[in-house]
């Protein structure tokens, strides 16, 4: 597409069956969005939606069984290895759980470095670059020399994001990536992943189960349910005026930390829970 | 709360890389053992230029010449050097040991990584190899592979490491599976690492430990093979080994006793020195045991004065139902007691649902599993009170809370799957307390229960009630055991981040139920939680916990409405706040839809 960096175009994702000729496991139905240089776009859905799938698709680590993914005009669903390992210099990835995504037995200064490495940049440049790295997430240059276990889940994340960013890639998929993390680290995560993008124009694909956490990353949200695409639209509209109804059920399910707002929440979902049955009632008997 | 740049000061853990060989020498059996065997494979390597006698060489006067007397050890039936030989077979038998290993491991090792990372029909292929190798009976193929290749130590021990390549093959392939889904691999791969280097990289690093563990028992078995062989009379009879010179003192034990003592002697050390080295191994590779932690250790003691609490006051009237005071609790660690709690104090009223919120590690659910009595193995209450309806509970017999977990003060845990008994229906669960605690007949029980599932909003009570565990979904296994909790009806029900696992839709439900059973049975309800919108939906009263300290407590709405301590402060400061971004510059709404297509 025009501007666009990435397309995603009727995307389905299948799993093979359990068991001799069961029928394949479709976790993505035909899901079509993009996204554009330097824009964040949102991915909300609950557990089972597919949400976590398609980013895997964009990163080839899911089978594309049918549509296509565009990058930059060129279709890779289905690349070589060797241009996939190539790929990974612009789509670059960092995962929700800080305490496996980082091998225990590396220093962090190993982990930074293992993308420069394997493209051969010399020694002296990559512990350059490390420090950088470190410095540009907030964290001190001495902790190149230390263990995963030495840090907080905060400060792991950190680390990923600079092994995401050691590349400077054009387009990184975020998954749940401050989902396990306390509040108060939660919100410093978040800072700065805003602040990188705003530095260095990266696009995000913001990957999160909670509504208030992509209402406030994205710039337009996509909202999955049960591997289809619901709605799709500018963050704002689709986050606090949804037209779908289960956009609008997700929205209204989403506890806010204020007491007489929540209850006026809490009288909404009833309301739009039993016009919701009534509609479902009356599609039945029509 | 800049506390995401602050490094700890100084970590005691032990310096990643002082080198596990350091680590093992510190160890006391490691120590030991490493030396002796040190000493062995020296001896090994220098016995044909320390040995005092040619190995072959005979003299008829020494045989069985006692000890002494130009032979140290004296002489065997040919009038051979004891002494020399026992040296010089070191080195056979510790090279056929180290073959042995070699082999295996080369084998196993790689069929294993192979197998365990790329899966499918290789994987097969492998499961289909070992199980065949491992139903072979190795000592008649042996004998076999003898009678083609002739006597040749190093084909033996060869063939013989293939054959227990197995052993390898299993732990490492588990290894593999192991970490093959770690993010750590995907995350190697999204670094544009090609799967040999990611194998040869962090694979490998994995399955370090459990190889290195199991090669020094696979030598040791290499060695006693070899043994066994050999005093079978299927060995190489040129060169001298451990196994012949014990089949030759066995055959002469009559004329001879000691013959037989110093190659068994041999033998003996070699395979415990290797077995405890074994030992030090895996207490170094993988943690120590508990029972090395327990030593010396002084009384816990409170670390400073305990910090004040802001309370917002508005305590409904009446006697209050659970009262926390000073509580404490403490671990016991490396050097003294680490402190989880160091001042909990909660006040929970009949009929009121209490929040208790905080952070990970702010001990929300230590102070929980207190009340209960359930604290993690180690975990105790080092100070302060827990009365319950005007009985005090710390100090209790595990068979006096047991009596009142099961009737008065029940338990939601935080993951509804984890706690369900995968093995048993639904109903068999639910009418197991029933009949054992409240003294129900079954048929009284199965009726009671069924009723709890339909008071719990599930759709299909029976249908349920005949499930297993594996067929509900998150939302109807936490029903499930909501309805288990308040079978007793009881006075107060503990939910521990009850709806952290579920679905936003799932948790407002699950809310819903809490709040209506709350209603309907006058139940105190204790929740603990991260979620301020949780609290904000469910709770009359709330308390703020930081690092095992209540720091402030009081009606929702006033600790929502006005909070006073700087951390409950910034915990709110820190929600977020739900502000929409604008669209990217450029991008008009209508275009932004351009791509996405609506299901």
């Amino acid at each position: 597409m025009n501007g666009s960096l990435l397309t995603v175009d009727d995307l389905v994702v299948e799993y093979p069956g359990r068991g001799f000729r069961a029928p394949p496991f479709r976790a993505v139905e035909g899901v079509s969005f993009d996204i554009r240089p330097g824009e964040t776009v949102g991915l909300v859905g609950e557990s089972g939606s597919g949400k976590t799938t398609i980013g895997r698709a964009i990163l080839g680590l899911a089978p594309v069984s049918a549509g296509t993914v565009t990058f930059r005009g060129e279709d890779i669903s289905r690349p070589t290895p060797r241009r996939r390992r190539e790929l990974t210099r612009d789509l670059q990835v960092v995962y929700q759980d800080p305490y496996s995504s980082l091998n225990p037995s590396l220093t962090i200064g190993d982990s930074l470095a293992e993308p420069l490495v394997v493209r051969r940049t010399p020694k002296q440049q990559a512990r350059a670059r490390v420090r950088e790295l470190l410095d540009t997430v907030g964290l001190p240059t001495d902790a190149a020399d230390r263990m995963p276990r030495e840090f907080s889940g905060g400060q792991r994340q950190r680390v990923a994001i600079a092994r995401a960013l050691a590349l400077d890639p054009t387009l990184i998929v975020c998954d749940e990536p401050v989902s396990a993390l306390d509040l108060s680290t939660q919100a410093l995560v978040l800072e700065l992943f805003l602040e990188i993008q705003q530095r260095t124009g990266v696009a995000y694909l913001f990957i999160s189960h909670d509504l208030a956490v992509v209402r406030e990353m994205s710039h337009r949200v996509a909202v999955l349910h049960r591997g289809e695409l619901v709605e799709w639209g500018p963050g704002d509209v689709v986050t606090s005026a949804p037209e779908h109804p289960y956009t609008q059920r997700l929205l209204l399910a989403s506890p806010v930390p204020d007491p007489a707002a929540q209850e006026q929440r809490r009288a909404d979902r009833l309301r739009l829970r039993e016009l919701q049955a009534e509609q479902d009632l009356q599609a039945g008997t029509a | 709360m800049s506390s995401a740049h602050r490094l700890p000061a100084s970590t005691p853990t032990r310096a990643p890389r002082a080198g596990l060989l350091r680590r093992l020498l510190a160890h006391p059996l490691g120590g030991v053992s490493l030396v002796l065997l040190a000493v062995i494979g020296a001896v090994a390597v220098a016995a044909p230029w320390v040995a005092p006698h040619d190995p072959t060489a005979t003299d008829l006067r020494m045989i069985f010449a006692e000890p002494g007397g130009g032979y140290a050890l004296g002489g065997d039936s040919a009038g051979r050097d004891v002494l020399s030989r026992l040296l010089v077979a070191t080195a056979c038998s510790i090279a056929g040991g180290l073959l042995v290993a070699g082999v295996a491991a080369l084998v196993g090792v790689t069929a294993g990584l192979v197998a365990g990372f790329f899966g499918g029909w290789i994987d097969t292929l492998g499961a289909w190899f070992t199980a065949l190798t491992m139903s072979l009976p190795s000592i008649i193929v042996l004998i076999a592979a003898r009678s083609v290749m002739g006597p040749s130590m190093w084909w033996t021990m060869a063939i013989f490491g293939a054959l227990v390549s197995p052993v390898y093959y299993r732990v490492v392939y588990n290894a593999v599976r192991g970490v093959r889904g770690e993010l750590y691999i995907d995350a190697a791969r999204t670094s544009g690492l090609s799967n040999t280097r990611i194998i040869g990289r962090h694979v490998l690093m994995a399955v370090r430990a459990p190889v290195v563990l199991l090669t020094a028992g696979v030598v040791a078995a290499g060695i006693g093979m070899q043994a066994g062989f050999d005093f079978l009379g299927l060995g190489d009879p040129t060169t001298p080994t451990w196994g012949q010179m014990l089949n030759e003192g066995f055959y002469n034990i009559n004329r001879s006793r000691l013959l037989v003592l110093w190659p068994a002697l041999a033998l003996g050390l070699t395979t415990v020195f290797l077995t405890l080295l074994g030992t030090a191994l895996r207490d170094e590779l993988e943690g120590p045991s508990d029972a090395r932690r327990r030593r010396n250790r002084a009384p816990w003691a409170p670390d400073g004065p305990l910090p004040a609490v802001i309370d917002h006051g508005n305590a409904p009237e009446g006697e209050p139902l659970l009262v926390v005071r000073d509580l404490a609790v403490a671990y016991p660690s490396e050097n003294g007691f680490a402190t989880v709690v160091r001042n909990g104090r909660l006040t929970v009223h009949r009929g009121e649902t209490h929040g208790l919120v905080g952070e990970s590690g702010s001990g929300k659910s230590q102070t929980a599993f207190s009340v209960l009595g359930l604290l993690p193995r180690g975990g105790t209450v080092v100070a302060g009170s827990i009365v319950f309806d005007g009985d005090e509970l710390v100090g209790r017999t595990d068979e006096q809370m047991n009596r009142l977990r099961g009737s008065r003060i029940a338990y939601v845990p935080q993951e509804p799957m984890s706690n369900l008994d995968p093995s048993f229906t639904v109903g068999d669960q639910l009418t197991e307390p029933l009949v054992t605690v409240l003294g129900l007949s079954k048929a009284e029980a199965e009726r009671r229960a069924l009723d709890l599932l339909e008071q719990v909003g599930i759709p299909d009570p029976r249908r349920t009630y005949a499930s297993y565990p594996h067929q509900l979904s998150g939302g109807m296994a936490q029903r499930v055991l909501i309805a288990g909790a308040v079978a007793s009806r009881p006075d107060l029900l503990i939910a521990d981040e009850p709806t952290t696992a579920l679905d936003v839709t799932v948790q407002a439900e699950v809310l819903d139920l809490l709040r209506d059973l709350r209603d309907e049975l006058g139940m105190a309800v204790l929740i603990v939680t991260h979620n301020f919108g949780v609290v904000a939906d469910l709770c009359d009263r709330v308390s703020v916990m930081q690092e095992g300290v209540v720091v402030e407590t009081g009606t929702t709405r006033d600790v929502f409405a006005d909070p006073r301590h700087p951390y409950t402060r910034a915990l709110f400061a820190a929600i977020p706040k739900g502000a929409p971004r604008a669209p990217l510059a450029g991008v008009t709404s209508a275009g932004a839809l351009g791509t996405g297509r609506i299901a």
